[in-house]
């Protein structure tokens, strides 16, 4: 019995070293798209060797009810894994929620199973756990919610916010530290659940759409962080790896929307997110602006040879990616050399953008990053811009004063013609006057986006005949 | 129960090292595809709500195991489902090698 029960163990921790080896193939392949696929597979089969390893587990006396839960999470999980693809950000935001209720359920399982026979340490994880867990499920909530518009959109903000934030995050910190140190005081831990759950909505409150793409990532850096701690408190080293990669994806992608914001990492770690729009009163003096009709901008774009299209998150609301695709054909077919300009907060979350054009069939080489196009602009004959406003904003590289003075952007106003599609000249998202629009070779194209590229495509076909 | 905390450390400080230098590789073309595929590997926490729910241990972690393996197995077929079909849509204009 002992050698079967020895052999069994052997057998599962072979099956999670070989899951872990997957993982991190899984995410090396992901660098390409040639190879991506692969990593898909890849990550399949080390969760099912991890799965089939867990089930061998000596302990396990009932399965009838392991199989009930995996089948109930599998109808969930096929609906939100057919989403449409411009759900997407609502439906990442929504997995994170998953992931933290597990780990936050996991975790109180624990320490209720554990208490008060915990090491120091081995508590401290516990409580950083589930204290992280917590506000990723309300955080993750609360930003699916503004993503999918049923939460308002727009930040709330008020004089003392961070201070009330910290306030409530510090009672959670004080309570794990005494539990740290009085493991017996079983009676308090529904306080390290229960108080970093309203933080977590209280962090994603003053949040605005614009904010998203770091925020998603921070989000899911904290799931995996708070899955790695998981791994020291059941022992599994195998979670702690798949924490660690998800921890520092997360990281990382939290770095790079944070950079091309301009905002410092601290600034980002601790909340302070979407001040921007208190401060967002631009100039209110009258400035003329010159409009065109589709007939127009068809001429136009019909006698380019270079056209760099920039898409932004009026694109993915108007829906109007398919038509952009019907564009690119028309004048792909005229010769013009069209590309995309991606700027890497364009949209809700990273890389939001490259999957709507991809999934309109816009080939990927054509997807520019920021910095392998910016200085392309100068020789682009046409700059298209749609439903793109901060990220092609020029006083972000002149004025001072402005809110998002130092952050990265697409250079358009370079291009020799500027066109913008824009539904009005009301301002974006962070409520700060664009000078594009003013330049003397800005063209302005007010309408829907996705109906005024259509438009432009049926005089782009009528003039062929 | 000491050391094994340490080698976790170890283990975290490693994999820690691994995924910031194979992340810092995906190209930004791909971060969507890459943060529902890392959301899918991380809900390889089921193992830990799959134990909880076998062992049965107390009615409390029993109930609180089966709730967390219906969450994250949504996420595991939710997330490995989603990202494929966001890859299998990026095609390149250029013919593909034999």
């Amino acid at each position: 019995m002992t050698a079967e029960f020895a052999g069994n163990q052997q057998i599962i921790e072979i099956l999670y070293l070989i899951a872990s080896v997957l993982f991190i193939l899984s995410l090396k392949w992901l660098s390409a798209p040639s190879t991506a696929r692969h990593g898909v597979l890849a990550g399949e089969i080390g969760m099912v060797l991890a799965i089939v390893g867990t089930l061998l587990h000596h302990g396990i006396v009932d399965y009838k009810w392991i199989a009930i839960a995996l089948v109930l999470g599998s109808g969930i999980g096929i609906p939100l894994g057919l989403v449409q693809m411009t759900a997407v950000p609502q439906r990442t935001a929504l997995s994170h929620a998953f992931g933290a209720l597990c780990v936050t359920l996991v975790g109180t399982s624990e320490f209720y199973l554990r208490t008060p026979n915990v090491p120091r340490f081995m508590m401290s994880v516990l409580c950083m756990e589930v204290i992280l867990a917590s506000l990723t499920f309300t955080g993750s909530l609360m930003a699916a919610g503004k993503l999918q518009e049923v939460l308002p959109q727009r930040p709330i903000t008020y004089r003392g916010q961070n201070f009330v934030n910290l306030g409530v995050l510090a009672i959670a910190i004080v309570v794990a530290v005494y539990i740290v140190l009085h493991p017996e005081a079983k009676q308090l831990f529904p306080v390290l659940i229960v108080v970093p759950l309203i933080f977590g909505v209280l962090m994603i409150v003053p949040i605005g759409g614009a904010d998203m793409p770091t925020v998603i990532s921070l989000l899911n850096s904290y799931a995996g962080l708070s899955a790695a701690a998981m791994g020291f408190v059941l022992n599994s080293k195998l979670l702690i790896i798949a924490g660690a990669l998800d921890g520092s994806s997360g990281f990382i992608l939290s770095v790079i929307m944070s950079k091309a914001m301009n905002r410092s990492f601290t600034n980002v770690l601790f909340g302070a997110f979407g001040q921007v729009a208190a401060t967002a009163t631009g100039k209110a003096e009258e400035r003329t602006v010159r409009s065109a009709t589709a007939e127009e901008a068809a001429g136009i774009l019909a006698a380019a040879n270079r056209v760099v299209v920039v898409p932004g998150y009026g694109m993915a609301v108007a829906q109007a990616q398919h038509k952009v695709r019907e564009l690119y054909d028309a004048l792909t077919k005229k010769g013009v050399d069209v590309r995309f300009a991606i700027h890497p907060v364009a949209g809700r979350m990273p890389g939001h953008m490259n999957v709507l054009l991809a999934e309109a069939d816009i080939p990927y080489d054509k997807l520019m990053e920021m910095d392998d196009i910016n200085g392309d602009f100068p020789q682009t004959d046409v700059a298209l811009v749609i439903g793109a406003n901060d990220v092609t904003n020029p006083a972000a590289r002149t004025d001072q004063s402005s809110p998002i003075f130092g952050m990265p952007i697409l250079d358009v106003d370079k291009a020799r013609t500027v066109m913008v599609i824009k539904r009005s000249m009301s301002p974006g998202f962070a409520g700060i006057d664009n000078p594009l629009y003013y330049l003397d070779r800005t063209l302005m194209l007010f309408g829907d986006a996705k109906a005024f590229v259509n438009s432009i495509v049926h005089e782009l076909a009528g003039n062929s005949h | 129960m000491g050391s094994s905390l340490i080698d976790g450390l170890f283990v975290f400080m490693l994999a820690g090292f691994i995924g910031f230098e194979v992340i810092r590789r995906v190209s930004p073309l791909l971060h969507t595809p890459l943060m529902s595929l890392t959301n899918a590997l991380d809900a390889i926490a089921v193992v830990g709500a799959i134990v909880l729910v076998g062992e049965h241990k107390s009615n409390l972690s029993f109930i609180l195991g089966v709730i967390a393996i219906v969450a994250a197995t949504s996420n595991v077929v939710g997330g490995f489902l989603i990202t494929d079909r966001m890859l299998k849509m990026f095609k390149s204009s250029r013919p593909t090698k034999p």
